[in-house]
């Protein structure tokens, strides 16, 4: 059983954006990139799943620029077998990289596509859900865990829900999407990024996959929130007491 | 033309989140002066049907009473949706994890964007969104002929319960898909109210030690306030409690009257779930820690020396 993993080339997370000045978008020059954090554990599913020979080969697939192929070297530095690039300059909403994922599956007839629950950048959270509507697939959106029965054909996933946790079989093939903790990732080690320089690296273009991206929504301006005022700093809890009671009026 | 919203329910009640989509449609509908349809799909879902019917400014209520619905599995649900989707300028639903599960599906069944989060609606095809955990915000606008939305329910204050007489309609059910079975089910049972539409919220972080910690010193806390509880991400990977308690920019996003943030430092991923909360304290023994920045009251001390000092103080 072959899986695919979309990995999206994304700000470090640790890094808190500034809004341009001219307010048509955020300042990404000379800031550090990164795999979305989401997508690391997409890949740490598929590696457990290959090592466990439940998988026979993990391919990453990127979207975007040409500076993806990065993301897509840290994806088989952890272990993936190989890498797409599906090579583009112009702006990908979720709907066209929907498009995309789907143009390959078609070619590369996984069992498995495990996404991240959301990229940590647009914050959209559609693009896992949208690839399973244009599949006509099954879903299980913000998984914790995963457990493959190939031989019945079906995947059985726990969710994280907004009450607690639910399971859903799905029948095979079908679309994961992962959520914090349904694994820790592991490190890649240097020999290992070493080997990835030599794993292959397709490079396709939107067009000969006969797919249309252009964007559908068109962003009028970013601009930043609105702030917070300074608040205090209090001397002790009588104060802060004092404070919520008198000043904010918050409690009674 | 109308608009229509996903109702949120569990068959038996209508979920409040519901109401604040209504919010939304109705923002959409200053400018349209159109019609706001409310879909519940369920299982025996008469009584939530009834509920969404007498919510302000609903004019009609479509109801698909089938077994497959029962589970609100995104695969059944979208496909019933799009078969409704004609006659609609546009689809919303709060951004609850059933909303953000199905309606991406929906919009990409209909070869159509999905807007995700909503915060504001400036008219009929133009939001407001944020983006990078909340440290941005990007208006947008959309061309597509159907606009599929989900709306971040702390952006909007939900319509009145009561008020509306939407005429029910009776649809029927889409063929059960079969592609997802529920298994098992497990929601945590709390007598406090929902996080998500709690006025009071006490939150814990790593600083809590120990899940027993957590339990030991925040619940007099809550208790004492009527409040809502909690946590990091931190406090969650380290089994402190359960995943649906986390707030942040991949958690639950809250913005209480007073949200209390115990032992929490501050990251940004954090924040981005309840920077807009209209008071925030912060407990906290380091002076630097990040979450002071956005604090309206800092206290910096040893959280288990202060808060049983303040259970007592209350
Ligand atoms: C140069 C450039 C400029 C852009 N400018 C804007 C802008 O101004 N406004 C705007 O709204 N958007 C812009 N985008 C697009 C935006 O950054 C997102 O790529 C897009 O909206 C998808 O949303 P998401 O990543 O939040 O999707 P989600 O649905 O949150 O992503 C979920 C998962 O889908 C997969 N995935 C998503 N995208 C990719 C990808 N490209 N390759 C591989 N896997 C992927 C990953 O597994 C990811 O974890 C721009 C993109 C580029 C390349
Ligand atoms: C992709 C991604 C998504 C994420 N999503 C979220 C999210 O949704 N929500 C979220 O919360 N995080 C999220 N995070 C994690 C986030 O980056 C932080 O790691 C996390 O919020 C830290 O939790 P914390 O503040 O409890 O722990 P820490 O950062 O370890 O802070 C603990 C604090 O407790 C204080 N403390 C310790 N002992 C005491 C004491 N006795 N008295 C008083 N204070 C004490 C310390 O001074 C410290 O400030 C995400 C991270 C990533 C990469």
């Amino acid at each position: 059983m072959k899986i695919l993993v979309p990995v999206k080339r994304v700000i470090d997370y640790n890094i808190k954006v500034r809004v341009k000045a001219d307010n048509t978008g955020v300042d990404l020059a000379n800031v550090k990139m990164a795999m979305n954090p989401f997508d690391e554990i997409a890949i740490e599913e598929a590696l457990r799943l290959k090592e466990a020979d439940v998988a026979s080969e993990v391919v990453a697939i990127s979207c975007g620029v040409t500076a993806c192929q990065e993301t897509l070297r840290t994806a088989m530095a952890l272990g993936a077998d190989r890498g797409i690039l599906v090579e583009t300059d112009v702006e990908l909403q979720p709907l066209a990289v929907a498009k995309l994922l789907k143009a390959i599956a078609l070619n590369e007839s996984p069992q498995l596509i495990i996404l991240g629950k959301q990229a940590i950048d647009d914050d959209a959270n559609q693009t896992g859900q949208m690839l399973a509507a244009l599949m006509g697939w099954p879903q299980a959106t913000f998984a914790s865990k995963v457990v493959v029965d190939v031989a019945a054909g079906s995947v059985t996933v726990t969710r994280e829900v907004d009450g607690g946790s639910e399971t859903l079989a799905l029948t095979l093939p079908a679309i994961v999407t992962t959520d914090l903790r349904l694994n820790e990732p592991r490190y890649a080690t240097l020999p290992n990024i070493m080997k990835a320089k030599k794993k292959p690296l397709d490079v396709i273009k939107p067009e000969a996959l006969g797919v249309d991206v252009t964007p559908r929504l068109t962003t009028l301006k970013v601009t930043d929130p609105a702030p917070r005022s300074a608040g205090v700093k209090v001397a002790n809890v009588a104060e802060l007491i004092h404070k919520l009671k008198n000043e904010a009026k918050v409690i009674a | 033309m109308s608009i229509l919203v996903i109702a949120e329910h569990d068959n038996l009640t209508l979920k409040v989140a519901t109401r604040n989509a209504i919010a939304a449609a109705a923002k959409i509908n200053i400018t349209l002066a159109t019609e706001i349809h409310v879909l519940v799909a369920g299982v025996a879902c008469g009584d939530a049907a009834q509920q969404a019917a007498a919510v302000a400014g609903v004019a009609k209520v479509i109801v698909a009473d089938a077994a497959h619905y029962g589970d609100q599995t995104a695969e059944n649900l979208a496909a019933l949706i799009v078969a409704q989707a004609g006659g609609h300028t546009h689809i919303l639903a709060a951004a609850t994890s059933n909303g953000k599960n199905t309606l991406p599906r929906v919009a990409a069944l209909l070869d159509v964007a999905q807007i995700s989060d909503i915060i504001a609606v400036l008219d009929a095809d133009t939001f407001v969104r944020p983006i990078y955990a909340g440290n941005a915000l990007a208006t947008v606008k959309s061309a597509d002929p159907v606009k599929v939305i989900t709306v971040r329910t702390t952006g909007f204050d939900a319509v009145e319960a009561s008020g509306g007489h939407a005429v029910i309609e009776n649809i029927q059910a889409s063929t059960d898909l079969g592609q997802a079975k529920l298994v098992n089910r497990e929601l945590t049972k709390s007598a406090r109210p929902e996080l998500a539409a709690a006025k009071i919220i006490v939150s814990g972080g790593r600083g809590m030690g120990s899940g027993e910690n957590y339990h030991t010193v925040l619940e007099p806390l809550a208790d004492k306030l009527g409040a809502a509880m909690g946590a990091s991400r931190a406090a969650v990977d380290a089994g402190f409690v359960s995943n649906d308690y986390q707030v942040g920019q991949t958690g639950k996003i809250v913005a209480p009257q007073l949200y209390i943030a115990i032992g929490i430092s501050g990251a940004i991923q954090h924040l981005a779930g309840m920077k807009d909360s209209k008071v925030i304290v912060a407990i906290n023994k380091d002076p630097d820690a990040p979450i002071f920045q956005v604090a309206d009251y800092g206290l910096v001390a040893d959280l288990f020396q202060a808060v049983p000092e303040l259970v007592a103080a209350l």
